[in-house]
């Protein structure tokens, strides 16, 4: 009888320790995608300030200006459930006045220009790299959450369910075209 | 910043990962950060200043071969003692998935952690029976990089997820500034990889050698790398073998020389390259390149345009295009060109930059890594601890 009750116990206790463990591996994944996102959110902002910067330099054309100065603008107040929607439309803009070689080169000879190339070519470069870490993050805590043990004993707690960041992200090809 | 490596095969036994992982270390050192790389090592081999010993590397059966490799209780207190001492802000593992360091580490470890995947082995009976244990620690992981995309492919296939592709860096003006060696020029082919391993591809050239003799009887064919002579030249006819060169292991200098003075370098690999490093260093010699078309290989000779392509263990396909390029200057002088300017991109100062820009992205705004503390973590979640 004794003997049942202490097996009893001690299969509960090896229980509880295994969900408390899992529910470690959980939280340690949604403060991954915290921290994803924050260095997202950063990258997004940065692409937009050097876009605006670059808008607002005089060194394209009015055209082209206005139209990154617009998709940059937006890109940048945007509230939350249209960001992916503006960020993306930021991309194509800057598809749209980088889509030359020449352009890039137009901008690097101007004053201040080649640290302005610079700047937002390494932009474009981690914004997809940025993207790619966060969504990798969602997958693994939406895989785990998933889960039966997760499910039936609540461990994911409040958190909300963890959104993927869908976007196009493609970067000019004269800006990223290394030779 | 303060950068941990991890290394997960024996810094003594020369490889692919080993010479990555070198280069990236003395790229970063010299770039001004702080880098410690820990790696298992023999304890009287010498260490570059840079590297830390995790102790020898047991030689266990692992996946079909005899892996060497570092486990147990041991190995797991060297690695908790290296990060704690090393206080990183970035640690970089290799091979985050083989039974050894690397996924020590993983466990061990809590802060921004970036993992490089190089091979893309198909799936093994292991790595599925363990599934559940590796995504543990896998999903410590902030940044996965895969060096082609074949094998990041093969990571999302096995493992799920996605990664960023950053290949393997090469030091181009290394290769690129190798002074020829006069008796190396001349109608030489080069080889370079071991002998005796079928799937670096040395028979397939063998077996295609006779026919390109018949054609151009004034080649000879080099080859560098360790294994049994004798029976490697079994295959040809005996007045045949006189046009094969050996030279042993070369070094560094000697192989950089060997790849500017060929007229073709050939890489008939068979299979399980997830990259091809050697491509890029022949590529950076200005070696017109001809080479299977493996996936990985194709995609570092930019789909045929940066080398020429045959069909994987062809030999007649071999013999074929080796003639018509060892007869046409100038599709090799233009092969030269083509691939002096398209190897630029797996230069170390391009490389070195975008896997500093992962760095920068997983550390922006996140802790120092730390050795995860499992018992406070527990005790924590216990309500036990003050917080």
């Amino acid at each position: 009888m004794t003997a049942t009750l202490i097996w009893i116990l001690v299969a509960l206790v090896a229980i509880g320790l295994y969900l408390s463990w899992t529910a470690g591996r959980l939280d340690r994944l949604h403060a991954r995608i915290d921290a994803t996102r924050a260095a997202l959110d950063a990258q997004l902002l940065r692409r937009a300030s050097v876009a605006q910067e670059l808008a607002t330099a005089g060194v394209l054309d009015p055209a082209a200006s206005i139209v990154l100065y617009e998709a940059a603008h937006e890109a940048r107040q945007a509230e939350e459930e249209h960001r992916e929607i503006a960020e993306s439309e930021l991309s194509q803009a800057l598809r749209a006045v980088f889509a030359e070689a020449q352009q890039v080169e137009g901008v690097r000879e101007a004053r201040g220009g080649e640290e302005a190339v610079r700047e937002l070519a390494e932009a474009v470069r981690r914004v997809p790299m940025a993207r790619r870490f966060h969504n990798d993050a969602v997958r693994a805590a939406r895989a785990l959450r998933r889960h039966r043990k997760v499910r039936w004993f609540r461990l994911a707690g409040h958190a909300p369910f963890p959104m993927a960041f869908e976007m196009d992200d493609e970067a000019p090809a004269a800006l990223v075209e290394r030779v | 910043m303060r950068i941990g490596i991890v290394c997960p095969y024996s810094w003594d036994v020369p490889g692919g990962v080993q010479f990555h992982i070198r280069d990236l270390a003395e790229y970063f050192v010299r770039q001004g950060h702080e880098v410690s790389v820990l790696a298992p090592a023999d304890d009287d081999t010498p260490l570059p200043p840079y590297v830390v010993s995790a102790g020898r590397a047991v030689p266990v059966p692992y996946n079909g071969s005899v892996a060497r490799l570092n486990f147990g209780f041991l190995s797991a207190a060297r690695v908790r003692r290296w990060l704690h001492d090393g206080a990183f802000d970035v640690i970089h593992i290799h091979e985050p998935a083989s039974p050894s360091l690397g996924l020590l580490a993983c466990w061990s470890a809590s802060g921004p952690i970036v993992a490089t995947f190089h091979t893309s082995n198909p799936r093994s009976r292991a790595m599925i029976a363990a599934y559940s244990i590796l995504q543990a620690a896998l999903e410590k992981i902030s940044a996965r990089i895969a060096v082609s995309e074949y094998a990041r492919r093969t990571l999302v296939e096995h493992l799920g997820g996605d990664a960023v592709v950053i290949p393997n860096g090469v030091d181009v003006d290394f290769f690129a500034k190798a002074e020829p060696k006069p008796e190396w020029q001349g109608g030489t082919i080069g080889f370079i990889g071991r002998i005796d391993e079928p799937r670096k591809g040395l028979p397939v050239l063998m077996r295609a050698l006779p026919r390109i003799l018949a054609a151009r009887p004034e080649t000879r064919l080099l080859v560098a790398g360790r294994g049994d002579e004798e029976e490697a030249v079994a295959s040809l006819p005996a007045e045949l073998r006189s046009r094969v060169e050996f030279l042993g292991m070369v070094s560094d200098e000697e192989k950089a020389r060997l790849l500017r003075s060929v007229d073709l370098y050939v890489a008939p690999n068979t299979g399980g390259e997830s990259f091809g490093i050697i491509l890029v260093e022949a590529l950076s010699a200005g070696a017109p390149v001809l080479a299977s078309d493996l996936d990985a290989f194709a995609q570092v000779l930019d789909q045929g345009a940066a080398g020429e392509l045959f069909a994987n263990e062809d030999a007649d396909a071999l013999a074929v295009a080796a003639v018509r390029l060892l007869g046409d200057p100038a599709r090799r002088e233009e092969l030269r060109e083509r691939g002096s300017a398209h190897v630029r991109r797996f230069d170390w100062s391009t490389v070195g930059a975008d896997i500093m820009s992962v760095y920068e992205t997983v550390t922006a705004g996140a802790a120092a890594v730390a050795a995860d503390d499992r018992a406070t973590g527990l005790r924590a979640r216990l309500g036990l601890a003050r917080d």
